[in-house]
């Protein structure tokens, strides 16, 4: 180890020389099979937005349903809660996790922590391709004999793996599969992600120097190896019911006139295991948008976060709570209906960290010097869904008044809102933020503010009107209203007003995906650190970063991450790793 | 920007006061929910308002202009302690007042009648008891053509109990009742949005719901939780009439003996279908 990596914290023992990284020695083995973090986090993302294109296609046949009933001939029932079951299941797993951890984890990890790749280079390759492979056998369910499952996201038993539900054949069989790989995948990149942040800082990288992004996503991958497990257990028991016959979920039943082989099994067992995994996944999506949006605030607000020190102690305590906070989702569920009380109490507990966290970046702006940047649009207008979004929880959350909302298109406004629209607006702001230094070029900002405007005023004009919807009572899940006596001419146009403004949303997504492209190639030169930040992966000797990431010596961090608008200092940023003392600042 | 957000601040709260859409009117005890509801909307509202127009400020005021520089402020422990002291204030607001009402939703008044539901793919049978006032046993063994709730033919109790396969329940105003709730194939849920109360009804177990219907008239019943491709047609009515009036309808009503009766003549005349081989 030479001198020049002995940092006031002195070195890590783990941190490799340039020399000991697996070096790709042909065209395959730097872009395909690449051991390279940065090149897995563009394969996973790639691979994420990809599905996600797909899923938000079947949005689209949805919102054509529930806005115009019967003019799609194409879309029955089956249909319809086969394209609301895999548009669910592809936003929260296969999109919005892979992204966070796979896409954002892979790519910034090692840079924001000075570290020259994951400590186990080829295992997160392993977790690339078995997420694809995951992905893949998501996609063959679609052609596969009676099509893809029809059982919700939530997948609950005895209905999932019954034939009154479509994809009762090969459908869930593959889903189950999926999830299961999935789970494998994702583990696999997990351990990376989680033993790189605790291993491989570089010297006088402290915890508490840590980026709120690499907080973010470090707490969302502990939550994620924890909460999986549980999913795994129940896709696995699911499937033993399915395919050999056991009772893990399945009561005594009766189907269609028919006593079935089950008996003695729990339903709500399963749902158990399900929501035990669901609601961390919620935070499993939220902390990583916690972080990005904490540092793309402070990055073109010229301002350091406010609070830092209360940001992460509220993301660990987000985190704690998010695995005691289950069984709000089941408050309806025939439950033991004395655990409400229990659950209510934790799930408005975590207002109060969540909280912080909103008052923390508002007042961040305060007093700031705020640059209306396109990735700055986005971070503002994620604390406005995300506010709403966050707000109408507190009506779900509260027992008593989660029994009318409960399975109403309020639900599915809210989520839409928390845990959709929020954040995919995070991952819009890091992608319009960080494709500078991913490809060396920026982003148009023209385009970019075209998308930014279409996205977010039509996604709140959206998600805002219906949660008035589930207020009037009118189910989620339901292929059509017609005939419901409580349900007003006047919803049908205003599910007919939603359908429209999100059809022209979808297509404002083609924007982006040109600009994606277009950009490669033309878009200008960006620089080393076009937005001007602290934050080490900025600082390095190449853009796009060259494998090992650093060129011969590691950087050596001085300071924590949000050094902006230091008073005296020659600059409005001072790098996190410029060794000049030019004010000590209150928080190491 | 900030114009943007104060429209969405103020558009947010237009459309909240002038919203066509609102809830259905009232049919039973749990205006309580009601309240709680409109609580936490104004709570809430207040915030979303407070700091969408803050962030609006902000925005505005400071915007980036040349030679501006931000203010260094790592942190304010008091700011922060108040605005946490404030936040913990205003969930307990919206807290207190939800379990109050929760432990009344919990604990069934004891002069409450018993009624079942059973939910099967993709209808709803109602039984309801006779004149001894109780419910008969039932099992899933016991499920036949003739016998679709599963009723036992052996329990006393239940030979007066009146069942409704296919028809509409009916309630009898200001009566509180107990649904105790079953399914024999998959998940389902019960729920009447003018009640605003509902239960999910899981094979295997009974759950079980209370209310006390609070206005007379016709109400749509709806399956709320997925069970199938049919699951939005699996619709249901509830009636809720004056004592005397669902007392004349009760009494119309063919009870288990008198259904098991005809279905046995029926079978004699040799009009019956096979029945259905229960393995």
């Amino acid at each position: 180890m030479s001198d020049a990596i002995t940092g006031p914290q002195g070195g890590s023992p783990l941190l490799p020389e340039a020399d000991d990284l697996y070096h790709p020695h042909s065209w395959w083995t730097r872009y395909v099979f690449s051991q390279d973090a940065k090149v897995i986090a563009i394969q996973y993302a790639g691979t994420a937005l990809a599905i996600g294109f797909v899923a938000l296609i079947l949005s689209w046949l949805i919102r054509l349903q529930l806005g115009f009933p019967g003019l799609a001939t194409f879309i029955g029932p089956a249909e319809y809660y086969q394209l609301i079951t895999m548009h669910g299941m592809i936003m929260v797993v296969y999109l919005l996790t892979a992204v966070f951890l796979g896409g954002f984890g892979n790519y910034l990890i090692p840079l924001m922590l000075g570290a020259r790749d994951m400590v186990f280079p080829y295992l997160n390759m392993l977790s690339y391709w078995i997420y694809l492979l995951a992905v893949l056998v998501l996609v063959a369910s679609f052609f596969a004999p009676g099509g893809p499952t029809g059982a919700g996201w939530t997948l609950y038993p005895p209905q999932a793996i019954l034939a009154g539900t479509p994809g009762q054949e090969w459908g869930i069989v593959l889903m189950l599969v999926s999830l299961i790989l999935f789970i494998a995948g994702f583990t696999m990149g997990g351990v990376n992600y989680v033993v790189t942040v605790l291993q491989a800082r570089a010297p006088g990288m402290t915890l508490m120097r840590m980026p709120l992004t690499v907080w973010g996503i470090f707490t969302a991958t502990v939550l994620a190896l924890l909460a999986f497990p549980a999913l795994l257990v129940g896709a696995v028991m699911m499937l033993l019911d399915r395919l050999l016959g056991t009772s893990f979920f399945m009561p005594a039943i009766i189907e269609a006139g028919q006593r079935l082989r089950y008996g003695g099994g729990s339903p709500i067992l399963f749902q158990h295991l399900f929501w035990f995994f669901g609601h961390p996944e919620v935070y499993i999506v939220a902390l990583p948008a916690f972080g990005i949006v904490s540092d793309l605030i402070s990055t073109h607000a010229r301002k350091n976060i406010f609070g830092y020190r209360m940001m992460v102690w509220a993301i660990v305590a987000i985190g704690v709570l998010s695995f005691v906070v289950w069984a709000h989702h089941m408050y309806v569920s025939g439950m033991n209906p004395y655990f409400g009380f229990f659950f209510a109490t934790t799930t408005l507990i975590i207002a109060i960290p969540t909280a912080i966290k909103v008052y923390n970046w508002v007042l961040t702006l305060w007093r700031g010097d705020i640059h209306l940047t396109v990735p700055m649009l986005f971070a503002i207008a994620f604390i406005v869904t995300f506010l709403n979004g966050g707000l109408t929880g507190l009506f779900l959350g509260n027992v008593v008044v989660d029994v009318p909302l409960s399975d109403t298109m309020f639900v599915v406004a809210h989520f839409h809102m928390v845990m959709g629209v929020a954040p995919i607006l995070v991952i819009f702001g890091g992608l319009y933020h960080w494709y500078p230094k991913v490809t060396g070029r920026m982003l148009d900002a023209r385009l970019g503010q075209v998308h930014f405007w279409i996205t977010f005023l039509g996604a709140y004009a959206i998600f805002f009107p219906m949660h008035y919807l589930g207020l009037l009572g009118v189910p989620r899940r339901y292929y059509e209203t017609a005939g419901l006596g409580f349900v007003p001419p006047s919803a049908e146009t205003l599910n007919a007003f939603i359908s429209l403004v999100a059809f022209v949303v979808g297509a404002a997504q083609i924007v982006f995906l040109f600009n994606l492209l277009h950009s490669l190639r033309h878009g200008a030169p960006a620089g080393g650190n076009p937005w001007r930040a602290t934050t080490l992966e900025w600082q390095t000797p190449e853009t796009p970063p060259s494998h090992g990431n650093w060129g011969p010596a590691l950087p050596i961090v001085y300071r924590w991450p949000y050094d902006y608008s230091v008073p005296g200092a020659p600059e409005d940023f001072v790098p996190q790793n410029q060794p000049a003392p030019i004010r000590a600042g209150a928080v190491p | 920007m900030a114009l943007i957000l104060v429209l969405i601040a103020v558009a947010s709260v237009a459309f909240h006061l002038l919203s066509p859409w609102w809830w259905t009117p009232i049919a039973s005890n749990w205006s309580y929910i009601d309240t709680t509801l409109i609580i936490t909307f104004w709570i809430t509202g207040a915030v979303f308002v407070v700091i969408v127009l803050f962030m609006a400020y902000c925005l505005w005021r400071f915007r980036h202009r040349p030679g501006r520089q931000a203010a260094y402020e790592p942190e304010s422990p008091r700011l922060e302690a108040g605005l946490i002291a404030v936040t913990a204030l205003g969930i307990a607001a919206m807290l207190a007042p939800g379990l109050v009402v929760w432990s009344q939703f919990v604990r069934t008044p004891p002069d409450a009648a018993e009624v079942e539901i059973l939910a099967q793919q993709w209808r709803w049978s109602f039984r309801l008891p006779g004149t001894d006032g109780r419910l008969g046993a039932a099992d899933i063994r016991h499920v036949g053509d003739d016998n679709p709730l599963g009723l036992d033919p052996q329990d006393s109790a239940g030979q007066d109990d009146v069942v409704i396969d296919g028809g509409d329940l009916h309630l009898a105003l200001g009566q509180p009742v107990k649904l105790l709730m079953r399914s024999y194939d998959v998940v389902h849920n019960f729920y009447v949005p003018e009640f605003r109360a509902k239960m999910d009804i899981i094979p295997g177990m009974v759950t079980q719901l209370w209310f006390t219907p609070s206005r007379t008239g016709s109400f749509d019943a709806i399956c709320n939780e997925v069970c199938g491709s049919s699951h939005y047609a699996m619709r249901g009515r509830v009636v809720v009439e004056d004592e005397p009036t669902f007392r004349a309808w009760l009494d119309r009503q063919k009870t288990f003996s008198q259904r098991a009766a005809r279905s046995t003549s029926t079978r004699e005349a040799g009009l019956h279908r096979p029945a259905i081989d229960a393995r």
